[in-house]
């Protein structure tokens, strides 16, 4: 292309081009890559070892077949569903409690996200050592005179999922709090004054006025939260082990059982792409609504 | 980085408080003290089932300060707690997480902070859309790729082993991290690097002289974020390392959720805190710097 003695188009920018090599094999090959390889082998029998014998959707018509499943998919609907709506409320609720000009105010973010630093693991160990029936809340309400009082999520395969909500939204909210507070810290000063100086009262002005102005936090902050219960694993893993028997199975932990525990790579395969079929349902409307068809920027 | 600054830049907002104790104030503070105790609540039972003997546990409720304060627990949870593979405590879990966690660390920052550099301000074909892929792979869930990279790490000969975490928590961290240095690079003024080029300067001169004096405090984030995420990790640890390997928190989940023996309550709450303590010691000293770091994950490229 060049006659004199200039670099190529290959060459020139050589140094960022060096510099991008980890960001595009990873790109590639991970992620474009990697997802493309586990949906095309999850459509093959494979099982100790990864092989291309196509068997079309024999995967997939077990995995719906499977209870173990069905009960994953119930778990991560419920869990996903109440986890979204409660850490959403109760971010917003203390996001705005602290933007109240409070004294104190770092204290009170700094205990409310603590829980946010710790891992899973570390935080389903806790709560499974306060929701223990013989020595945790259940005991100690009992002790207090209600020798009736049945508190036990994590052995009552009925409720157990709702025993792992409460230790999830202890980590979690803090994190959805530290966005809104973002958030209400960005709307400018005169919506404030102009509804005073018409009256409004102040929960009418947070409703009707700076919930509307916060919907793209709102949204960001579903995207994360809802990409987050995707992956739900660890906790599950620390607090539950899966059980009481299956009741509080999730897909993560599905597909890590099938994968490596019982040697059926293709049934795990065909279970991730249903994880990410999930995942993308969510995320490519979001992707077009926040950046609508244009160029990411 | 609009939003985190805007936490640190200007005060808090809302209706201004008409009186120091009003019903109002009331309220206020007494809502914010019993949430705070809530959230405080699991870290207090932590601290001290952990220093209670199993005597009292048994007799006691979890909630009750320790009669006779014992650090026993302690030092069995670290050195003599069983997984059922082995007797010697978290020490060994410890150290690897330690050794895990600096190198990820170290690696992951550097090439993703050259890789923000190069996306900011030498720009080439095709930059922008490889950027995009990245992005969007940071919600692809991690069981589609666990496999593939099974597969990658094996033909690598680094399936199982130190070096194969490493490179996985490099490729994880890498989205979130190139995001963060990108847009710190891409808000330093352009005229810095424009007269850095008139004065013959290159892409490495740049970066090494320029960039990174300026970006002290970007990297300080990046470390919080890489530190916490590396040292929590569960999932990576237990499929790409062997048993010996096992980070801290794959081995603290084996002391405490192992089947055999008697359960120790106060071995497994020592072991707990003992794992939380480093993300703990690094949210506490970094303060606002955490809080930024997790604000810059959701703020849009």
């Amino acid at each position: 292309m060049s006659s004199n003695g200039r670099p190529s188009q290959l060459l020139k920018n050589l140094n960022a081009k060096i510099a991008s090599i980890p960001m595009v094999l990873t790109a590639l090959v991970i992620f474009v890559g990697g997802t493309a390889w586990t949906i095309l082998y999850s459509f093959t029998d494979s099982k100790l070892l990864p092989r291309l014998r196509f068997v079309g959707l024999d995967q997939y018509e077990r995995l719906w077949s499977t209870n173990r499943w069905i009960v994953s998919i119930e778990n991560l609907a419920i869990y996903g569903i109440l986890s979204l709506v409660f850490s959403l409320i109760i971010g917003f609720l203390l996001a705005a409690l602290l933007d109240q000009k409070i004294r104190f105010e770092d204290t009170f973010r700094t205990i409310l996200l603590y829980p946010f630093a710790l891992s899973f693991i570390v935080t389903g160990l806790v709560w499974q050592w306060i929701l223990n029936p013989d020595f945790g809340i259940q005991k100690i309400i009992r002790g207090l005179g209600f020798e009736s009082f049945d508190f036990d999520p994590l052995y009552n395969p009925d409720i157990v999922i709702y025993g792992v909500l409460i230790a999830g939204l202890w980590q979690g909210t803090g994190f959805v709090m530290c966005l809104m507070l973002a958030g209400l810290r960005g709307i400018d000063e005169d919506v404030w004054k102009a509804t005073r100086v018409d009256g409004i009262p102040t929960w009418k002005t947070y409703v009707f006025v700076i919930i509307p102005m916060l919907r793209p936090v709102f949204i960001t902050a579903l995207v994360i939260i809802t990409s987050g219960i995707v992956r739900l694993y660890d906790l599950i893993v620390a607090q539950t082990g899966g059980g009481p028997g299956i009741a509080s199975e999730v897909p993560a932990k599905y597909v890590y059982d099938t994968m490596f525990r019982n040697q059926n790579l293709g049934q795990g395969f065909a279970a991730s792409t249903m994880m990410l079929l999930a995942v993308a349902t969510v995320v490519i409307p979001w992707a077009f609504l926040e950046f609508g068809g244009k160029k990411h920027k | 980085m609009s939003m985190s600054q805007n936490i640190s830049d200007t005060g808090p907002r809302g209706p201004k408080p008409t009186r120091r104790i009003s019903r109002r104030n009331i309220f206020l503070y007494g809502t914010l003290i019993v949430i705070s105790v809530y959230y405080l609540l699991p870290l207090y039972v932590m601290v001290v089932t952990s220093l209670k003997g199993m005597p009292e546990i048994r007799l006691g409720n979890i909630f009750s300060p320790p009669v006779e304060i014992t650090f026993e627990p302690w030092v069995k949870a670290w050195s003599a707690a069983c997984t059922g593979l082995n007797c010697d405590g978290l020490s060994r879990g410890f150290w690897n997480s330690v050794q895990i966690t600096v190198p990820s660390v170290i690696i992951s920052i550097i090439i993703a902070s050259v890789n923000g550099y190069a996306l900011a301000n030498w720009r080439f074909k095709g930059a922008q859309a490889f950027f995009t892929i990245l992005i969007f792979g940071a919600f692809i869930p991690y069981q589609v790729m666990i496999y593939p990279i099974v597969i990658i790490l094996r033909e690598m000969g680094l399936y199982g082993s130190l070096w194969g975490l490493v490179i996985v928590h490099t490729v994880f961290g890498m989205p979130i991290l190139t995001l963060l240095f990108r847009n710190y690079f891409t808000s330093i003024p352009e005229e810095l690097f424009k007269a850095a080029r008139v004065d013959g300067a290159g892409f490495w001169g740049i970066y090494f002289k320029i960039m990174l004096p300026m970006s002290l405090p970007i990297f300080v984030v990046a470390m919080i974020l890489q530190v916490t995420g590396i040292w929590n990790d569960f999932l990576f640890g237990v499929i790409y390392t062997k048993p010996d390997l096992y980070p801290m928190t794959v081995q603290l989940n084996n002391i405490v959720n192992s089947v055999q023996g008697v359960k120790e309550y106060n071995v497994n709450m020592a072991a707990t805190i003992l794992t939380g303590l480093v993300p703990l010691i690094v949210y506490f000293v970094s303060g606002k710097l955490f809080v930024r770091g997790i604000a810059a994950g959701a703020v849009k490229g």
